[in-house]
């Protein structure tokens, strides 16, 4: 079974035509790959499919635009993983 | 459908909340401006105007499963088909399937078909954002009745 890491990074890679050995878990998904947020849009339906999650995107916005968080919070590659194992366990808790 | 207002759909026909899907119906108009250029001797609806009547289906049955909280604005289209020629004067009925609905985010599929026959389809997807002011939401809900939007369905929901 891939990991979330790789699984995310193939999505990364197909929807953005991106090289796959260039996506590294530090990369940050805006700075370091310049994805832009439509973009990302097909990214987030891809992962909310493969994982079955909904990723509080609206909620992760709102808290970086009020600093209360930092994009490296939820846009390095290594970070949203985590999110994502986050909230899939929750879905089976 | 009227066209110089961008109004692409004339009737909600159906909206299942359960099923995510809504049923629209359209008539192209028998005569327009828009047919002068496109063509001259040879009138055609323009593709841009199915792919938008798409949206439109595909965008109140948005509004419909996020219960009128969320407007859609047209994101991105995918696997768009554009399979027969529609004239002026053609009854055309319009359907959308969500597809998923994200985090401000919505994808849907569309089809518009005519005498049964599949002649549009495609992928959609809206970004789904807060009514940007209270003008555009009465608007909205003012379309809403000329749709014959079925408001009931939002309770039962």
């Amino acid at each position: 079974m891939p990991s979330t890491f790789d699984t995310v990074a193939n999505i990364i890679s197909e929807t953005c035509d991106i090289p796959r050995d260039t996506i590294k878990p530090e990369s940050h998904a805006i700075n370091d790959l310049g994805i832009d947020s439509l973009d990302f849009l097909d990214i987030a339906f891809a992962i909310d499919k493969a994982f079955g999650i909904k990723m509080p995107l609206e909620q992760w916005t709102q808290e970086v635009n009020d600093g209360k968080a930092t994009t490296e919070q939820y846009f390095q590659l290594s970070n949203l993983c985590t999110r994502i194992d986050e909230l899939v366990a929750a879905k089976g808790a | 459908m009227r066209l110089e207002y961008f109004q692409l759909i004339d009737r909600i026909v159906e909206l299942d909340l359960t099923a995510q899907t809504i049923l629209v119906e359209a008539r192209v108009p028998t005569t327009s401006t828009i047919f002068e250029g496109h063509f001259p001797g040879y009138p055609l609806m323009p593709g841009v105007l199915l792919i938008e009547a798409m949206a439109q289906t595909a965008g109140w049955l948005v509004i419909g499963v996020t219960k009128f909280t969320r407007m859609p604005f047209f994101a991105a289209l995918k696997e768009a088909k554009l399979r027969s020629f529609i004239s002026p004067g053609q009854d055309l009925n319009l359907s959308a399937k969500l597809l998923h609905q994200g985090s401000g985010f919505a994808v849907a599929k569309a089809q518009i078909h005519r005498d049964g026959k599949l002649v549009c389809n495609a992928e959609l997807t809206f970004r789904l954002v807060e009514f940007p002011n209270l003008e555009f939401r009465a608007n909205m809900e003012k379309m809403a009745q000329v749709l014959q939007f079925p408001a009931e369905a939002l309770a039962d929901g």
